[in-house]
């Protein structure tokens, strides 16, 4: 699986060509998620891009609502055949707070790396979804039929939720069923 | 014929609506002289809105100036004179300035009117702000992310919905006369459009029978309603509500005859009031207190 990472602070400096890491104010968010869509698209089919905020200072709800909701509202809406996977690393716990309650305002949800090291899904998710997304991770690939019986429900029901996490890419659907975009194992 | 405003001796965001108050018996031609010469303190809401006041008024208006030196001073290292030296023809001894930084506080009186002034307003407070509020405040460390926040969304507010310039300050200082503690406030003065015109100019006003100044905050600083659609917009009064709500502070917004507030325990505000006299723009006030153990 390709790998690729986007330094976020990078991105802001060359974007509105300043020195400073903060994230604020809607058309730097603007300016910083175009640059980031740019470098998706380059990203090759499938591919899993790591968007690392750990050089980010400051960040306010506006910026965030460009670089973060926006930019997973664009992800979520492509052909859920086609395109990339975003995993998010760095997000701080003085960011996590702002970031979850933009994705909640927008129904969106992320894989995120936390400062530790360990993905954690968050933001507006259903407790199947978040208990589904949780096998997955830990079994790095799982079919419906798999996790049906330790789910409590039936197969096709499982296949529905998986669905829906491909869905809004917090999962990728391969042949062997569904995959975690950060299993345990891989986590760097 | 010159009518004469006096400006309290004490000079808040409470305080301010008897300036307003006198302004508004007189025709708008009026030639005004501010009489502050008997002001002994402002707050850096009362410091923005004097001079988002001037821009409202259609004759360059006069101001006398504090005559206690430690005022007068005080006016002058934090940068009011030098906007309001543009504004105002000023009377009476006005102090030289001084380079920014030497008001002892957190930042000077600062014009808004762009994006960039926003990264500007942060990053100058940044570290300031960091120390005040883990030292002086007794705030954990996360706190300071919330007041980037808030401070970067208010001012945004200008840049996004005035229409014009406006002013923000922010200070720290003992609250003596609430609850003598010390508190940090933010102020941001505007004399733009104001939010009910805002709300009004992207067709955002609800679908109801009473619509007034007061119903426009209500739908913009309680709702986190917006004149833009998109639902990501708006967030910035309910992020700073939030952030506010877990530290115990005061929000308060004022808009064209109406303020509604976010009133903490320690305060004897009142969540809205109506009819006021009237100010163009929108001002507004954010009081963040030292932590004390219960």
């Amino acid at each position: 699986m390709v790998r690729h990472t986007i330094d976020v602070c990078a991105v802001l400096r060359s974007a509105v060509n300043q020195t400073y890491g903060n994230l604020l104010t809607r058309p730097t968010g603007m300016a910083v998620r175009h640059q980031i869509e740019r470098e998706l698209a380059a990203v090759r089919e499938g591919g899993i891009t790591s968007l690392d905020f750990s050089s980010i200072g400051m960040m306010d709800y506006s910026c965030a609502d460009e670089v973060v909701a926006k930019l997973l509202v664009l992800l979520e809406n492509e052909d859920p055949t086609r395109g990339g996977f975003v995993v998010f690393r760095g997000i701080g716990e003085d960011h996590l707070e702002l970031v979850e309650s933009v994705l909640t305002n927008h129904g969106l949800a992320l894989v995120c790396v936390c400062e530790d090291g360990s993905p954690q899904l968050i933001g507006a998710v259903s407790t199947a979804e978040r208990r589904a997304w949780e096998m997955v991770r830990s079994h790095g690939c799982a079919a419906p039929a798999e996790l049906a019986d330790a789910f409590g429900f039936g197969e096709d029901f499982v296949a529905e939720v998986l669905d829906a996490l491909s869905r809004r890419r917090l999962v990728r659907r391969g042949s062997g069923g569904y995959l975690a975009l950060v299993a345990a194992d891989t986590v760097q | 014929m010159t009518a004469v405003i006096t400006v309290p001796t004490s000079l808040d965001d409470q305080t301010f609506e008897q300036v307003l108050e006198q302004l508004a018996q007189l025709p708008s031609d009026e030639k005004i002289l501010i009489d502050a010469r008997y002001t002994a303190w402002s707050s850096p809401y009362g410091l923005t809105a004097l001079l988002a006041l001037a821009q409202t008024l259609s004759e360059k208006p006069m101001l006398r100036v504090p005559e206690k030196d430690d005022t007068s001073s005080y006016w002058s290292r934090a940068n009011f004179f030098k906007y309001a030296g543009e504004l105002y023809e000023l009377h009476g001894n006005v102090p030289p300035s001084r380079p920014a930084g030497e008001a002892g506080g957190l930042l000077e009186v600062t014009p808004v009117s762009r994006s960039d002034d926003v990264h500007t307003v942060v990053e100058r407070i940044e570290k300031k702000a960091a120390a005040i509020i883990t030292q002086n405040l007794h705030l954990e460390s996360r706190a300071v992310m919330g007041f980037a926040m808030s401070l970067s969304e208010a001012c945004q507010n200008i840049v996004e919905h005035a229409g014009r310039g406006g002013w923000v300050a922010v200070q720290n200082y003992n609250y003596r006369k609430r609850m003598g503690r010390h508190v940090v406030q933010i102020a941001v003065c505007d004399a733009g459009v104001g939010i009910r015109q805002s709300l009004e100019s992207g067709n955002r006003r609800p679908l109801s029978d009473r619509w007034d100044d007061g119903q426009a905050l209500e739908t913009a600083v309680i709702q986190g309603t917006s004149r833009f659609p998109d639902p990501g917009r708006g967030q910035g009064f309910k992020g700073i509500r939030g952030y506010l709500r877990k530290w115990e502070g005061k929000l308060m917004v004022r808009s064209g005859t109406a303020r509604v507030t976010e009133v903490p325990v320690w305060d004897d505000d009142v969540a809205r009031r109506d009819r006021l006299a009237p100010m163009p723009g929108t001002q507004l006030l954010i009081m963040i207190p030292e932590k004390v153990d219960r």
